[in-house]
């Protein structure tokens, strides 16, 4: 497994809080990779269509709800998770595609 | 062989050469194509495996129009093997002869399928088959009376024992036996599937050509992916309302974010040539027509998918595209409807 989809592996420092993390999600053969992510508050998490065809990301979780439209292969959305709690991320266009990111303090 | 004539004969080869890559049949990336290989065998549920009683009934309770309110419509009034388990109307005909508002969808390879429905609200196969039964303006069928009625049935008291032992005649057992009997709706050898194992000429060359198209220039593919056709996905393909009818949010109705307006399940491509009208409300009665919507890149430009755009495609190659897709029909369909229980 390359590096960078690591499960929990932090990437890059975020350059306005110096111990906020960076993560990568991988939206590869129409699944998230990896389907579970531990993160802390503030942390920022980068989702990437690596798939030739469009792709969403959402969620309508308490904790977290957002919905970054639809973005074409090689783009990647960013979405800085900023409360504690569970988040239940989807994509729209395809909806067996699941994951969770668990946000702790 | 002279110098002279060995050069001769390479310009003729290359002449050769140019012109079939022109005309006939590309060459294809094999690991492109793969996905498009026909699954081996049938899918199951695991918490319903089939059994030659459970077809059997759900066959039996497909056809049966004692499922409806007023007895005269059965599932297979809408999905009607003969013409390619839809019904040929550009929407259903429901309860007292209604008009509804979206196409039938065939049921061929449902048991490949993870979601439901024009606007994915359902889940599973036995998750959809009491729906359309119970809908007001479809079968109309309330389920305490269709339960007292069945039990009526002798037949059916013995198929439901056989099928689902100690279960009892319940809304269920009958999902679950429907569910089984439409898992066998399969498309079966197709050209394609032919001609994607080996045989050449199982195809047109427009065929192989409509192919590459689907593949490359007219990116058919950024949707129906995968044996099926389909990725299983939702998408706003700027379908325009037909005159007298409502503007259709789609899967929006299940699921509130703006990109799912107007966005409806990709449908499969197989057996596609059976199946006319075409789209969610059916407004195209040909799959010319239906080329020529993706070569315009749509009509209705709001939320439209990031994959539509105008395809600039020769007559050629949109005779081409549809020679393709008419490979995807299955050679024979022969059926034989069942004997009803009494």
């Amino acid at each position: 497994m390359k590096i960078k989809y690591c499960l929990g592996v932090a990437l890059i420092a975020c350059a306005f809080d110096a111990s906020a993390a960076e993560y990568e999600i991988a939206q590869r053969n129409k699944a998230f990779a990896p389907v579970y992510l531990k993160i802390k508050v503030g942390d920022v998490v980068n989702f990437v269509n690596d798939d030739p065809f469009a792709h969403n990301v959402y969620s309508l979780s308490e904790t977290k709800s957002f919905d970054v439209g639809s973005y074409p292969k090689g783009q990647g959305k960013q979405i800085t998770f900023d409360k504690p709690g569970q988040v239940f991320v989807e994509c729209a266009i395809h909806p067996f595609m699941k994951m969770k990111i668990e946000v702790t303090q | 062989m002279t110098r002279r004539t060995t050069v001769a004969a390479s310009f003729v080869v290359i002449i050769v050469c140019v012109i079939g890559t022109a005309v006939s049949a590309p060459n294809f990336n094999q690991a492109k194509v793969e996905q498009f290989q026909r699954l081996p065998q049938i899918v199951e549920s695991p918490s319903n495996p089939m059994s030659p009683a459970r077809v059997a009934l759900g066959k039996a309770l497909f056809f049966d129009p004692r499922l409806s309110g007023s007895q005269s419509m059965s599932c297979a009034s809408c999905h009607n093997p003969s013409l390619g388990w839809s019904d040929g109307l550009p929407t259903a005909i429901g309860q007292g002869m209604s008009k509804l508002r979206r196409a039938t969808p065939t049921i061929v390879n449902s048991a490949y399928g993870s979601v439901f429905m024009w606007d994915g609200r359902k889940h599973s196969l036995e998750d959809q088959a009491l729906g359309p039964i119970q809908a007001k303006d479809e079968m109309n069928m309330d389920m305490t009376i269709l339960l007292e009625r069945l039990s009526t049935i002798k037949g059916y008291r013995e198929m439901f024992d056989h099928a689902y032992p100690g279960e009892g005649i319940t809304p269920d057992a009958i999902a679950k036996a429907i569910a089984s009997f439409e898992r066998t709706v399969v498309s079966t050898n197709t050209p394609f599937d032919r001609w994607r194992r080996g045989e050449q000429r199982a195809v047109s060359d427009a065929a192989k050509r409509g192919f590459e198209l689907f593949l490359g220039k007219a990116d058919c593919v950024a949707c129906h992916q995968g044996f099926n056709f389909t990725d299983e996905g939702f998408h706003n393909i700027g379908v325009k309302t037909v005159d007298g009818m409502k503007d259709d949010d789609g899967r929006y109705e299940q699921l509130k974010l703006r990109g799912m307006k107007g966005a409806f399940k990709t449908p499969t491509l197989r057996e596609v040539a059976l199946t006319a009208p075409y789209m969610h409300n059916g407004i195209y009665t040909t799959l010319e027509e239906v080329v020529d919507h993706y070569d315009r890149g749509g009509d209705v430009k709001d939320n439209l998918d990031i994959s539509m755009r105008p395809l600039k495609l020769s007559t050629q190659e949109k005779i081409d595209l549809v020679e393709f897709m008419k490979t995807l029909t299955s050679e024979r369909l022969e059926f034989a409807v069942p004997r009803l229980p009494q």
